[in-house]
C-alpha cells in the first residue's frame, strides 16, 4: 500500500474478498434459520477447513499454512458480518481457543493427533476452563485431576463452553495439586466418548444462538498419561497465554461486526422516510452516524495497535485488555445506537439489527469481562 | 493432449454496491462503488482450470483497463490460472474495442480455446464473444451450460462440463436454449461463452493468493497492438427504472375479477 500506514497487504485483502466471499454465499443467507434453529450445520466446519481458516497461525506439516495473526485477525473480522455471532463464535473458536494451546504446548504426538484433525475440521474442539463458581479466578477452579497408574482419574464440571456439546474434544484445566492455588493448575486433552465425560446441557443465550454452548461434567473420567497438555502445574500460564489471542480475537469480532451494525444503520436510514424525506438527511441521524464511525475507528485502531504488538511478539497484556474492553463496549454502543435509529423496526425480530444487539452484548463478558479488563490495565498502572 | 485456454477477467461493479445513475443521466456514480471480476468470466475461469486439471496445459487470463484491473487478474490467478495478460487502457472503451484487442492477443496466444462470460453484468452487452469468434474465423459455442445441476456429484468432483474429444480436435458443449438444453460438437479451436449454471467457482485459497503474488501480468497497450480503442456506441440516456407503485387491496374475488376487465383488461 502506498502509505506506507496500512495495517494489511494486498495479500491480506485477496484473502479478505476470499473470506468475505464464503461469509456472502454460504453463511449469511442462512443466518436467520440457525439462529431460530439455536444450531448451525456440523459441515461447516469441513468448509471453513477447506478455505484454511483453522490453519492460519499453524504450521505446514500439521496442515496449516503459517500465514500468521494478521491473516487470522482479517478472517476473524470478516466471519463476524456472517449476522449470526453463534456461528462465527464457533468457526473462530476453532481457530482460537480450541487449536492454541495444542499449538503452543502440545507434543508433536498430540499436534498430530489433535491439531492435525481441528485444522482440517473432521474434529471439532472446545476449551474448558469457566466453571459455576469461577472463571477468571482461576485459582479457584474446583475441577481437579488425580494420579491413577500411569493416568488420571478427572472430576469436576464446566460451563458456558463454545462448541462443547458437539465437540469432539475438550482442552480441560484442572487442579493437578489444589494446595498449590493458580500453580497447581494443569490442562488436560480428553476426548468424547472418554466414560465419564458427559455433556450435561446445551445452555440457552440471549445471544449467539447459533452457537452450541455447554455444560460439560466429568465423573471419575479416566484419562490416559499422554492426556496432559504441557507440563503439569503449567496450566495458569497456558490460560494465560491462551487469553491474549482469545481477546484479541473479541476485539477484532467486534470491529468486524461493528462494520455491519454501521451498515446496516445507514443502509435502513437511507431507505426510511419521515416527515417527507429519508431520515438520513436529518442532522441528528447524520451526526449520529459520523459519531458511530469515528467511535468505530478509534476501537479498530487500538485494535489493530495490539495486534501489530501481539503478531511483533510482545506481551501487549495492558493494550490487549484495552482493546478487548474498548472494541467490544464500541459494538454494544453501535448496535444500540443503530437499534434506535431503526425506530419501532429496532425492536421487532424480523429485523437484523434486534440479533445484533443480542450478539453484542457478549463481547464485553466473554474472555475476561470489562472490569476483569480493568484490573489488568490498572495493575499496568502500577495499582 | 494439453491445453492452452485463454480467459477473460474483466472488471465490474460489485452487485452488492448500490448503484446510482448521475445526475447527467449520462453514466453512474463511480464514488464509492467495489469492483469485482465479471461472475461469468469468473465462472470460465473454472472452467478452464477443470479443463486444464484434467488435460494439462496452461491457463492464461487477460484484461483491458487501468492498472485497476490487475485486482481482478490476481484473483484469477489466485484462483489457479497460469500467468496473466493486461492491456493498458485509460478511458472510455466499447465491446468492438475490447474484441479487438482479445482478437490480437488470441492471435500471439494461439490458445486452443477461449472461454468467456456470455455477458457482463454492468453493461450486459453480450457481444465481446461473438464479435472475437467472428474476427478470428473460429466457431462459438455460447451459453456454454452444464446437463447436471450445480448440485450433483459432477460438480463437486469439479469435473469439467465441456468435453474435450479423445483425438484433442473437438469440445462437446451442453448449451443452455429456450425451454431446454442443446448439446453440440465444435472443432477447436473455438469461442465458448458461460452460463450462470456451467459450475460454481472456486475460492482463491490462501495458498492460490499467495502464488498469485509472483505469477507474470504482461502488458500490452491498444495502440501498440493496432487497435483503435475510439467507442463506436455512444450511451446517449441513463435511468433508473421506474419505481414501482403501491398497490391496492380488493374486498373479494369479484372485486378482482372486475378490475383485471376493466383497469388491467388482462382477461
Amino acid at each position: 500500500m502506498s502509505t506506507g500506514f496500512a495495517t494489511f497487504t494486498e495479500e491480506h485483502e485477496a484473502f479478505r474478498r476470499t473470506v468475505r466471499q464464503f461469509v456472502e454465499r454460504e453463511l449469511k443467507p442462512h443466518a436467520t434459520a440457525w439462529e431460530e434453529a439455536e444450531a448451525f450445520p456440523r459441515a461447516l466446519f469441513g468448509r471453513a477447513a477447506e478455505l484454511g481458516l483453522f490453519g492460519l497461525k499453524y504450521e505446514e506439516k500439521y496442515g496449516g499454512t503459517n500465514a500468521g495473526f494478521f491473516f487470522e485477525a482479517v478472517a476473524i473480522e470478516e466471519l463476524s458480518k456472517c449476522g449470526s455471532g453463534g456461528v462465527a463464535a464457533g468457526l473462530v473458536g476453532q481457530a482460537t481457543i480450541a487449536t492454541g494451546p495444542i499449538h503452543l504446548f502440545g507434543t508433536d504426538v498430540q499436534k498430530q493427533k489433535f491439531l492435525t484433525r481441528a485444522i482440517k475440521g473432521e474434529w471439532v474442539g472446545a476449551f474448558g476452563v469457566t466453571e459455576a463458581g469461577a472463571g477468571s479466578d482461576v485459582a479457584g477452579l474446583r475441577t481437579h485431576a488425580r494420579r491413577e497408574g500411569d493416568g488420571w482419574v478427572l472430576n469436576g464440571s464446566k460451563t458456558y463452553i463454545t462448541n462443547g456439546v458437539r465437540a469432539d474434544y475438550v482442552i480441560v484445566a484442572a487442579k493437578t495439586d489444589p494446595t498449590r492455588g493458580h500453580k497447581g493448575l494443569s490442562m488436560f486433552l480428553v476426548e468424547k466418548g472418554t466414560p465419564g465425560f458427559i455433556v450435561s446441557k446445551q445452555l440457552k443465550k440471549v445471544g449467539w444462538r447459533a452457537s452450541d454452548t455447554a455444560e460439560l461434567t466429568f465423573e471419575d473420567c479416566r484419562l490416559p498419561a499422554d492426556a496432559l497438555l504441557g507440563d503439569e502445574g503449567n496450566g495458569f500460564a497456558q490460560i494465560m497465554g491462551n487469553f491474549q489471542w482469545e481477546r484479541l480475537s473479541l476485539a477484532l469480532g467486534a470491529i468486524g461486526s461493528a462494520e455491519e451494525i454501521l451498515e446496516v444503520a445507514i443502509a435502513f436510514t437511507k431507505g426510511r422516510e419521515a416527515f417527507g424525506q429519508s431520515i438520513a438527511k436529518f442532522q441528528v441521524t447524520k451526526h449520529k452516524l459520523a459519531d458511530m464511525a469515528t467511535e468505530l475507528e478509534a476501537a479498530r485502531q487500538l485494535t489493530y495497535h495490539a495486534l501489530r504488538l501481539h503478531a511483533a511478539g510482545e506481551w501487549a497484556l495492558g493494550q490487549t485488555a484495552m482493546a478487548k474492553k474498548y472494541a467490544t463496549e464500541m459494538c454494544c454502543k453501535l448496535a444500540d445506537m443503530s437499534l434506535q435509529l431503526h425506530g419501532g423496526a429496532g425492536y421487532m425480530m424480523e429485523y437484523d439489527i434486534q440479533r445484533h444487539w443480542r450478539d453484542a452484548r457478549l463481547g464485553p463478558i466473554g474472555g475476561g469481562t470489562s472490569e476483569i479488563m480493568n484490573e489488568i490495565i490498572a495493575k499496568q498502572l502500577g495499582l | 493432449m494439453p491445453l492452452k485456454i485463454l480467459v477473460t477477467a474483466k472488471r465490474v461493479e460489485d452487485y452488492e454496491s448500490k448503484i446510482k445513475v448521475n445526475p447527467q443521466g449520462t453514466g453512474i456514480v463511480a464514488e464509492g462503488l467495489k469492483y469485482k471480476i465479471n461472475p461469468f468470466d469468473e465462472i470460465g475461469v473454472e472452467e478452464a482450470l477443470r479443463l486444464v486439471a484434467k488435460h494439462g496445459g496452461e491457463v492464461v487470463v487477460v484484461s483491458v483497463g487501468t492498472k485497476d484491473v490487475h485486482e481482478q487478474l490476481r484473483h484469477a490467478l489466485a484462483m489457479g490460472a497460469t500467468r496473466a495478460v493486461w492491456v493498458n487502457h485509460t478511458g472510455p472503451m466499447d465491446q468492438l474495442g475490447v474484441a479487438a484487442c482479445l482478437q490480437k492477443i488470441v492471435e500471439k496466444e494461439k490458445p486452443d480455446l477461449c472461454i468467456l462470460g456470455k455477458q457482463a453484468i454492468d453493461d450486459e452487452q453480450s457481444q465481446v464473444g461473438s464479435y472475437l469468434s467472428e474476427w478470428l474465423g473460429w466457431s462459438q459455442a455460447t451459453f456454454a451450460s452444464k446437463e447436471e445441476s450445480l448440485e450433483s456429484d459432477a460438480e463437486k468432483s469439479k469435473t469439467p462440463a465441456i468435453k474435450l474429444a479423445a483425438d484433442g480436435k473437438s469440445i462437446t458443449v451442453v448449451r443452455e436454449v429456450d425451454g431446454g438444453l442443446q448439446t453440440i460438437e465444435s472443432p477447436l479451436p473455438c469461442v465458448a461463452t458461460t452460463e450462470l449454471r456451467l459450475n460454481q467457482p472456486r475460492y482463491a485459497s490462501l495458498p492460490g493468493i499467495m502464488k498469485a503474488k509472483s505469477k507474470p501480468i504482461e502488458e500490452h497497450t491498444p495502440a501498440a497492438l493496432g487497435v483503435d480503442m475510439t467507442p463506436k456506441l455512444t450511451v446517449t440516456r441513463m435511468a433508473h427504472p421506474p419505481a414501482r407503485k403501491a398497490g391496492i387491496k380488493v374486498p373479494d374475488v369479484a372485486a378482482l375479477v372486475e378490475k383485471l376487465k376493466t383497469e388491467a383488461k388482462a382477461i
